[in-house]
Order: C-alpha cells, then sequence, then structure tokens
C-alpha cells in the first residue's frame, strides 16, 4: 500500500505535460514546483527543528538577485559571468545567508525567531529598494533567462517544466533522506529537547545554524527556480506579500510533513490565479487571508492533516496519532 | 566659505535631529501599544501595523466630516480600540497561551485587512488637514524654523510615556496588570477576571496605534503599505528595547529612529543597515533586548 501514492504522484508528474496546456504546464506546474522548494526550506526547518523563519523567501531572493546580477546586468548594474559560476556563487551566497540569518536567530526562540526573521526580511526588503549599487533599487532586473545547454533551451516550457521536477524532487528526497541521518535526527532532538542535547554534548547552536543553512541552500534552489519564471527580480519580490505567502503556502499544506509543502505552493498557486473568476478582482488576498484564518483556527497541521485524518478515519488503520508530525500549536514549546 | 559650509551643515544637521525625534515619538508611539499587549498576553500582534493604518483612515474621514482634528484622533482611538478588543474576543483568546499560533491567526487578519482598507480608500495616499492653529512653523535655534506640528507631535509622545507610566504604577489598573505580567495564574486565583484586564489592555494598546495613525497621517501621509512599515518599526524597536517594557520601547524608538533618519540623510542607499545593525548588535549582547527581562 505505502509505494502506492508515491508511484502515482510520479506518473502524475510524468504525464502532467502531455495533458495541460502551456498556462497550466509553466503557470501552475512550473510555479508550484519552484514556489514549493521555498515553502520546502520553511517545512524542513519547521517540522524538525522546531524555528519558524520568514525570512526563507529572502534567501530564494538573494539567490535571484546573486542569478539576476551574474546572468542578466540591467542598466549597467552587474557582472556578466558564465552560467556555472553564476549558479554557484548564487547558490552558496544563499546559503551564506541562511547561515547569517540563523547566527542572528539562533539564541531565539518560538515566536521571537518568527519576530527577528520577519525583521531581517523587511531590512532586505528596503535595502533593495533603496540600494542602486547592487539591487538595481525600484527596478530590480529584468531578462533574466535560463541557459541554453547544448542547443537545449532550459527555458522552453517542457524542458524547464522537467528542469523544475527534478530540482524540486532532489530538494524534497534530500530533506527526507537528511532527516534520517545522524544530523538531522539531532536536529529533531534540539527540537525537542535542547537541554538533554546539550547535556550530551552536542553543540545545540552550531545544530541550528547549520539547519538554517540547509534551509538556506533549499531555499537557494527555488529562488532560481523562481526568478527564471518570472525572467525578471524586483524589491517587490522579496516584499512583505511574498515572504508571507511563503507561510501561508507552508500552514496551508501543513508544517509538519515536506509534502505539505508542494500541495501547499499547489492549492495557493491555484487560488492566486483563479481567484479573480470567482470573487471580486484584486480581493485575492481577503480571501486568501480567510482561508489562512480558518486553518489556522480549525485544522493547524494544515490540508495534509486534513487528508491524513481523513484517511486514519477512513481506513480505520491502527496507525492513528502514533505520535505524529507536530502541529502549529506545538512549534517552539 | 568654508565657516558658511560649517554653518549650512549644522544646521542640516539639527534639522535631521528634528526629524529623528519627530519620528521616534511615533514609533513610540505605535511600539508601546504592541509592546503593552505582548507584556501581559504574550501576543505578538502582526496585526498591529493594520490598526495603525484603520486608525489614520477612520481620523482622515471623521476629520473631514466634522472639521475637527481633534474629533478625529478621539474617535480613530475610540474605533481601533474596539477593532482591538474584538479580536482578542474573537480570534486570540481562544487560543490563548498558543503564541505561535496567535501570531499566526494575526497575521491572516493583517492580511485580510490589509486588502479591505485597500478596497474602501485606494492606493492613493492621503494627509490629514491639521487645526491651523499648530500647521505654522516656529524658530528654533540652530535649526532655523521647524514646523509647529511635528514639536507637537514630540510633546504627545512624551504625554502618552508619562501617562503609560503613571498608569502603569500608580493606579490599580496598572498594579493588576503588572501582576498579571508577573504571575497570570495567581492573579486570577486572587479572584481577578483576567480575561476582561486582557481585552482592556489589547484595547488601550490597539488604541494608541490608532490615535498614533492619525499623528502619523497628519505630519507625513496615509498610504497601502504604512501597515507593513510600522509593523517593522514596532518590532525592531521591541527587539532592541525589550519585549514588554516601555522604557525599553522609549529608548529603542530613539535608537531605531534616529539610525533610520541619520542613514538616510547622510548615506541615502545604505538608511535601512544601520537600524538592522542596531538590533543585530543588541541580540548578540544582550538577546532578550536592552531593557527586557530574560524570558
Amino acid at each position: 500500500m505505502r509505494w502506492i501514492l508515491p508511484l502515482a504522484v510520479i506518473v502524475l508528474l510524468l504525464v502532467y505535460p502531455f495533458v495541460v496546456n502551456s498556462f497550466w504546464l509553466v503557470q501552475i506546474g512550473g510555479r508550484t514546483l519552484g514556489f514549493g522548494t521555498i515553502v520546502l526550506s520553511l517545512v524542513f526547518l519547521t517540522a524538525y527543528t522546531g524555528m519558524l523563519s520568514l525570512a526563507q523567501m529572502t534567501v530564494a531572493g538573494v539567490a535571484g538577485y546573486a542569478t539576476a546580477y551574474f546572468t542578466a546586468p540591467t542598466g549597467g548594474v552587474g557582472l556578466l559571468l558564465p552560467w556555472p559560476v553564476a549558479l554557484v556563487l548564487a547558490l552558496a551566497l544563499a546559503t551564506l545567508a541562511g547561515l547569517l540569518i540563523g547566527l542572528v536567530a539562533v539564541r531565539t526562540r518560538g515566536i521571537y525567531t518568527l519576530m527577528i526573521t520577519l525583521a531581517v526580511a523587511m531590512a532586505f526588503y528596503y535595502l533593495t529598494l533603496q540600494n542602486y549599487d547592487i539591487f538595481n533599487g525600484f527596478t530590480g532586473f529584468n531578462n533574466v533567462e535560463p541557459p541554453v545547454i547544448l542547443g537545449l533551451d532550459l527555458g522552453a516550457n517542457l524542458p524547464f517544466y522537467y528542469m523544475s521536477v527534478v530540482l524540486a524532487a532532489s530538494c524534497y528526497l534530500g530533506v527526507r533522506h537528511v532527516v534520517r541521518t545522524p544530523f538531522g535526527l539531532a536536529l529533531q532532538g534540539v527540537r525537542d529537547e535542547p537541554d538533554r542535547l546539550r547535556a550530551l554534548g552536542f553543540n545545540v547552536p552550531l545544530l541550528r545554524v547549520l539547519a538554517f543553512g540547509l534551509a538556506g541552500f533549499i531555499a537557494g534552489i527555488g529562488g532560481i527556480l523562481n526568478v527564471w519564471l518570472n525572467a525578471s527580480i524586483s524589491p517587490g519580490s522579496v516584499a512583505l506579500n511574498p515572504v508571507i505567502d511563503v507561510l501561508m503556502a507552508g500552514v496551508l499544506g501543513g508544517i509538519g510533513h515536506p509534502a505539505g509543502a508542494y500541495v501547499g505552493a499547489f492549492v495557493f498557486t491555484i487560488v492566486d490565479n483563479f481567484a479573480i473568476d470567482f470573487i471580486a478582482r484584486e480581493r485575492f488576498n481577503t480571501l486568501i487571508g480567510l482561508v489562512f484564518l480558518a486553518i489556522v483556527l480549525f485544522s493547524p497541521d494544515g490540508l495534509t492533516g486534513l487528508v491524513r485524518r481523513a484517511w486514519t478515519r477512513g481506513t480505520g488503520w491502527a496507525r492513528r496519532d502514533r505520535g505524529g508530525a507536530p502541529k502549529t500549536d506545538d512549534i517552539g514549546k | 566659505m568654508i565657516e558658511t559650509l560649517a554653518d549650512i551643515n549644522w544646521r542640516l544637521f539639527a534639522i535631521v535631529t528634528l526629524n529623528g525625534l519627530t519620528l521616534a515619538s511615533l514609533y513610540f508611539i505605535v511600539a508601546s501599544g504592541f509592546s503593552l499587549i505582548f507584556g501581559l498576553m504574550r501576543v505578538v500582534n502582526m496585526a498591529h501595523g493594520s490598526l495603525y493604518l484603520l486608525g489614520a483612515y477612520v481620523g482622515f474621514e471623521v476629520s473631514e466630516a466634522t472639521g475637527s482634528w481633534i474629533v478625529g484622533i478621539l474617535a480613530a482611538g475610540l474605533v481601533v480600540a474596539a477593532a482591538g478588543a474584538a479580536l482578542q474576543v474573537s480570534i486570540l483568546s481562544w487560543m490563548q497561551g498558543q503564541d505561535l499560533r496567535q501570531a499566526l491567526a494575526t497575521i491572516g487578519v493583517s492580511i485580510v485587512a490589509a486588502d479591505l482598507m485597500l478596497a474602501q480608500w485606494g492606493g492613493s495616499a492621503y494627509q490629514i488637514a491639521l487645526p491651523d492653529a499648530v500647521s505654522t512653523f516656529v524658530p528654533v535655534p540652530v535649526a532655523g524654523r521647524y514646523a509647529m506640528a511635528r514639536l507637537m507631535l514630540i510633546g504627545f509622545a512624551l504625554v502618552i510615556g508619562i501617562a503609560l507610566w503613571l498608569i502603569l504604577n500608580r493606579t490599580r489598573i496598572g498594579m493588576l496588570i503588572r501582576a498579571g505580567v508577573d504571575d497570570r495564574r495567581m492573579l486570577e486565583a486572587m479572584g481577578v477576571n483576567v480575561p476582561l484586564v486582557f481585552v482592556g489592555v489589547f484595547a488601550i494598546g490597539a488604541g494608541l496605534a490608532g490615535m498614533a495613525g492619525v499623528v502619523g497621517g497628519s505630519v507625513l501621509s496615509v498610504s497601502p503599505g504604512e501597515d507593513a512599515r510600522y509593523l517593522l518599526s514596532s518590532l525592531i524597536v521591541v527587539i532592541v528595547g525589550g519585549m514588554g517594557s516601555i522604557p525599553g520601547a522609549a529608548i529603542g524608538a530613539l535608537l531605531v529612529a534616529m539610525a533610520e533618519t541619520y542613514g538616510l540623510a547622510y548615506t541615502p542607499t545604505y538608511g535601512i543597515v544601520y537600524t538592522f545593525a542596531i538590533m543585530v548588535a543588541v541580540l548578540a549582547v544582550r538577546p532578550q533586548g536592552l531593557l527586557g527581562r530574560a524570558a
């Protein structure tokens, strides 16, 4: 039974391009995978280390800005480099940004982590807005295109989609793997009993900072996919709204399980694109805000939690509540 | 030649300093409400910026309709205090003690509120008309002349600060609040209706944000996006000054506003970096904030 769902997801992902039009392929499929990877970095931090960071979109923005700066100089700002160097630099900078944010937030817990990472995120937004030397101010960067490798244009719809699938799947499986390694187990130990871990000789602050670094790397991959999808990046990409969007998608999907990241990103993207059709134009934020509020109030473990509970009830399996994934209200406890 | 240059710079410096003090006053009024709410209830109210913006819009409408700025600010204070109390009663009281879930819920509220306010008042900037008596310039040493309204704002912040201090330290209500901060359960056991105190404090904190909105909308301006700006400033002010401490909010507001104003005046493209550096420095040395108590 256990392999049915993963197999179905793999088949669905591979067949998807052949049953939908290009809008659904790129704007829904591609966006879900890129944005979902950024959400995944938040879910990883929250589910396995208990730290809720609002700076993941910021880290993704660092990678996006770096990609743009090194591959698509705009208005005299930027430095053209070969794309492999540019991408390595972008990921390195995102990881570094993750580590630095981790250093700032490492001594805080729960609600304080949330506040401080939000402050970091907003400070970065105002920096990109004010600064013209590196971030090209309000305009940002345009025409950020994926490279053409051996005649294969990664910017074309189908290659871009499959590249997104491969990268997102790697990140997802990477997270599933890391949390089973000694490092991942130590992180979960830090989440549950930091004092005991400390007594056992683990370096708790170092573990937390490293978790932020890994989350930064994952967010960086999502950020690069995102900047390619939009073909541009500007302060609006790292403003309060996108920063909160990551949190909303995570909470919608359920921040207890990595799969929740992509479920949340998918639902969020759908609502984002089609809100116009069923409520008044431009009232998307009211709708998504109310949905978010309803999830926080009634199902703290998100949509995946709802499904899981319906599933256990439906099949009557004896796997009811075997510890279970952490819920929103457990974080930081 | 050199002397005149030095002269001009001193004048600029004085004006920038006064601007910094004005901004600090505004930040203090907003952040003190935020800090008060956190101090008692451990609620990080992410909708605090929305309350500020709502106050500004209500103040604008009422002062336009009645022609009186004073009525406008009183109405804004009352309406926003009621909105804050409603937020506490309808949503937050159901998850008392789950601080992270409360923060998430207030984020949801702030998103909906920002969108509805955008629908109602549109994207353009408003300016709330000040009474004629204060829309003048007064002579000030070194700076030359300075807007009366801005000086009044500094005075307003001082009044608020002193009033809050007196209420917290010299009245029975203040005693209840301080007791609630120290030991909520014991206070409850002594027969005090703690949920009612919570609603009251939430209303006071929200009302402060609402009145700050009117003052800010008169001296500066009101537009969508201001909610995020004042939420951010409140966050940084209380992180620097210490969560739940009113004197801490004052010191934090001064540091943050001064850094921001000097930064913008002298190194325009890196202004925000100084604010941020202050926050990081404080976190590195005193994670609980300058005047905060260890959690």
